[in-house]
């Protein structure tokens, strides 16, 4: 195993650069120009944390790579990013349903986060944090106004939990790297922060009528690089394309 | 450099005169973005933190920095990226929040919403969407005067 902070940071930034270059496919192609704009602002902090997290994670690697490098000379089996993020954007309702899954959990570990004893990791938590409240704040207000809805919306909307809730699980597993983290006080154990989420997600699911599904099967492999999904490899080759095509290019 | 190290006083004035790329009515220091100023023995240090992790403008500002105070004879000047304590839109000093609704931009309330129209100065308002043109922005509309219009939001 690879030193385990850089492995650590890896998947914060993994975590923020799939998501946020998922969310920014909507761009110019969402159902309302104010739909549209949201998406895209979200999109944008994602990727701000990702220079953060990633730019954190070059320098401790000590390797000479930056961010972008990271980004975009990095092959699948290299992304540490949760199975969730890397779902398809599928229909507007399961595009929020992922959003807001992965938002619920995003907050709850960047607050922890807030009080690491690796300040730069502290400073970066402070900052997202501020951000990601007001993307909970919007994906819990559309998750509810939609499955709250119409019959057509509110059946989406189950649709996408249903084909969502079983990646839930991995955001709460814990591994060696998190073990590592934990001991130096970097980083909460994710597992202890599954039962505050279960809470909130009951509450969330009741107001906007929707069924938690019962089978806690949880798809898991992308934290750790095992076993990511067929989604991200398609992914990666519209996102790496111009430096897969024309490498080390710069602007 | 020739001569003497500027005093810190005339930088933060310097830094006073450049404007905000994206609403140029206010700058830098307006903006509460520009933290510290320091000599660091003939180098001079300025820490400057982001108003959002992704805001594009970031980078500008950076550029637009540096060009400002080599124009003013600065050789040696190094900038540095200040993440804590995160900005907050309460570091908007008042001028600045005064030129932003002359502007036409409803400045930050702590109430969380604009006070009045920037236009009209009706306070019947209702927002449209939490996100706007730009990430520091929501949009709002005016019932009184129907017209939209940007409202800085709070963070």
């Amino acid at each position: 195993m690879s030193d385990p902070l850089f492995e650590f940071l890896c998947r914060m930034g993994d975590n923020t650069l799939v998501l946020g270059h998922r969310v920014s496919e909507w761009c110019g192609v969402a159902p309302v120009l104010e739909e549209d704009i949201a998406l895209a602002n979200t999109a944008l902090d994602l990727i701000g944390q990702t220079q953060l997290w990633l730019g954190l994670a070059g320098e401790v690697e000590g390797k000479g790579r930056d961010a972008d490098k990271l980004a975009f000379h990095r092959d699948v089996w290299d992304f540490r990013n949760v199975l969730l993020v890397e779902q398809p954007n599928g229909d507007f309702g399961q595009t929020m349903m992922r959003q807001f899954l992965f938002d619920s959990w995003h907050l709850a570990y960047l607050k922890a986060l807030m009080s690491s004893t690796n300040e730069q990791v502290a400073a970066i938590a402070e900052k997202s944090v501020k951000e990601v409240t007001y993307h909970l704040e919007r994906s819990t207000d559309t998750v509810v106004g939609l499955g709250d809805g119409t019959a057509e919306s509110h059946q989406r909307m189950q649709n996408a939990l249903d084909r969502l809730y079983p990646y839930v699980g991995e955001m709460f597993l814990s591994d060696d790297v998190d073990a590592a983290m934990v001991e130096q006080g970097i980083a909460p154990d994710p597992a202890s922060l599954r039962e505050a989420f279960d809470a909130h997600l009951a509450e969330v699911m009741a107001e906007a009528t929707l069924s938690i599904p019962t089978d806690d099967f949880a798809h898991k492999g992308g934290k750790t690089g095992v076993r990511h999904t067929e989604h991200l490899g398609h992914m990666l080759t519209q996102m790496q394309w111009l430096q897969r095509a024309y490498p080390d290019a710069t602007w | 450099m020739v001569g003497e190290k500027p005093s810190l006083e005339t930088v933060w004035e310097w830094l006073d005169a450049v404007p905000d790329p994206e609403i140029p009515v206010i700058s830098l220091t307006d903006l509460g973005i520009i933290r510290d100023v320091q000599w660091e023995n003939d180098t001079l240090v300025v820490s400057v933190t982001p108003t959002y992790s992704g805001c594009p403008a970031t980078s500008i500002i950076n550029l637009d920095i540096e060009t400002a105070l080599r124009a003013k004879g600065i050789e040696k000047l190094s900038l540095k990226r200040q993440l804590s304590p995160a900005w907050t839109t309460d570091w908007l000093t008042e001028s600045g929040k005064a030129k932003l609704e002359a502007y036409g931009i409803a400045p930050p309330q702590p109430a969380g919403g604009p006070q009045h129209c920037p236009h009209c100065r009706s306070s019947k308002v209702e927002k449209i969407s939490q996100f706007g043109s730009t990430p520091c922005k929501a949009q709002w509309r005016c019932k009184s005067c129907l017209e939209p219009f940007d409202y800085f939001k709070c963070i």
